[in-house]
């Protein structure tokens, strides 16, 4: 099956990630972002060259373009507004240090969210929080086949999710699988951009985004049965 | 893998679902989808996890001084450097004097 097909072929699991998106909590603030194939913002051009060259109102311009988007990552990863501010901080202090090594290969914005996420891991690994590393939420599982997701049909969400206990259970999840589902089903990114952050294949981050699904919807559904006992 | 009759059997069908997901397949069309409700009952619902998902955590804006902080740091590292700079610059003319 092709990677690319018509919109109109779209499942809506996969109609989130795609460019003609037009939900703005998923698509809209996004400057100069997916489109690593298309000209860069203009604006954002001038600034990175500048700010390249070491002009620091120039880079005062890149942190105002990309702040929300960078914060807001680091939030979802770490969920403690103080932690976010601190790793926000130190991405956009490495992004200083490292922009005058950005070549263009990929887009600014993918560049600068894959900069971000290593300073988010790098702060879980020492914490030691994640139980599954993205490392090892790369590799394959086989202990956490198909068969997982079997269930009895009487215990479907039924197109209805408590959003409380949908944040609960996302920030619950291992890191690894946390960051993909952030990364494409809330942030929008799509498997090929998140195979370039990650260094990942498509078909593995497929893989992992369907698994995190499947955690969640487990979660959701244990939930959902507590709350129907008490 | 597959069932008597030949056709695919769940575990077979959600073998190959992350791909056919991510890869914006007309699942809903498939024969074993259309036949099992185990399979769209699983289907419907990692379908309403994707779409709650983009209502969760609205983009935030950073405090106002986060910037304030960041460009002290970046100024702290000019700083650094040319204290740096300096202080090898001090070995080195040392260096050239004691020979």
């Amino acid at each position: 099956m092709s990677d690319s097909p018509a919109p109109t072929q779209m499942t809506n699991l996969a109609r989130n990630s795609r460019n003609e998106n037009t939900n703005p909590a998923a698509r809209g603030n996004r400057p100069g972002a997916f489109t690593p194939a298309a000209s860069p913002d203009p604006t954002e051009a001038q600034a990175l060259a500048l700010a390249q060259a070491g002009d620091h109102h120039a880079f005062a311009q890149l942190y105002s373009l990309h702040k929300r988007r960078i914060y807001s990552l680091c939030l979802r990863m770490v969920g403690n507004i103080a932690e976010a501010e601190d790793l926000t901080q130190e991405a956009f202090l490495q992004l200083h240090r490292k922009i005058a090594t950005f070549r263009g290969d990929s887009a600014f914005s993918t560049w600068l969210h894959r900069l971000a996420i290593n300073v988010v891991l790098m702060q879980l690994r020492k914490k030691g929080l994640s139980l599954i590393s993205l490392d090892e939420a790369m590799e394959p599982a086989p202990e956490e086949g198909p068969g997982r997701s079997f269930g009895a049909p009487d215990l479907t969400l039924a197109g209805a999710i408590d959003r409380l206990a949908l944040e609960r259970a996302v920030a619950d999840l291992p890191a690894g699988y946390r960051l993909i589902f952030i990364l494409h089903d809330v942030e929008g990114f799509e498997h090929n951009e998140i195979a370039a952050m990650l260094d990942c294949s498509i078909g593995n981050s497929k893989s992992q985004l369907h698994k995190a699904r499947l955690k969640l919807r487990e979660a959701l559904r244990t939930n959902a049965q507590q709350e129907a006992r008490s | 893998m597959t069932d008597r009759t030949g056709k695919m059997s769940c575990e077979e069908f959600q073998a190959q679902l992350p791909e056919l997901i991510g890869s914006g397949g007309k699942i809903s069309e498939l024969e074993h989808i259309q036949n099992c409700d185990l399979c769209r009952a699983l289907l419907a619902d990692l379908e309403t996890i994707a779409e709650a998902a983009r209502q969760l955590f609205p983009v935030v804006e950073p405090p106002d001084n986060l910037w304030e902080q960041i460009e002290s740091k970046i100024k702290g590292d000019g700083a650094d450097d040319e204290k740096k700079k300096l202080e090898s610059g001090l070995r080195t003319g040392m260096a050239a004097r004691l020979e």
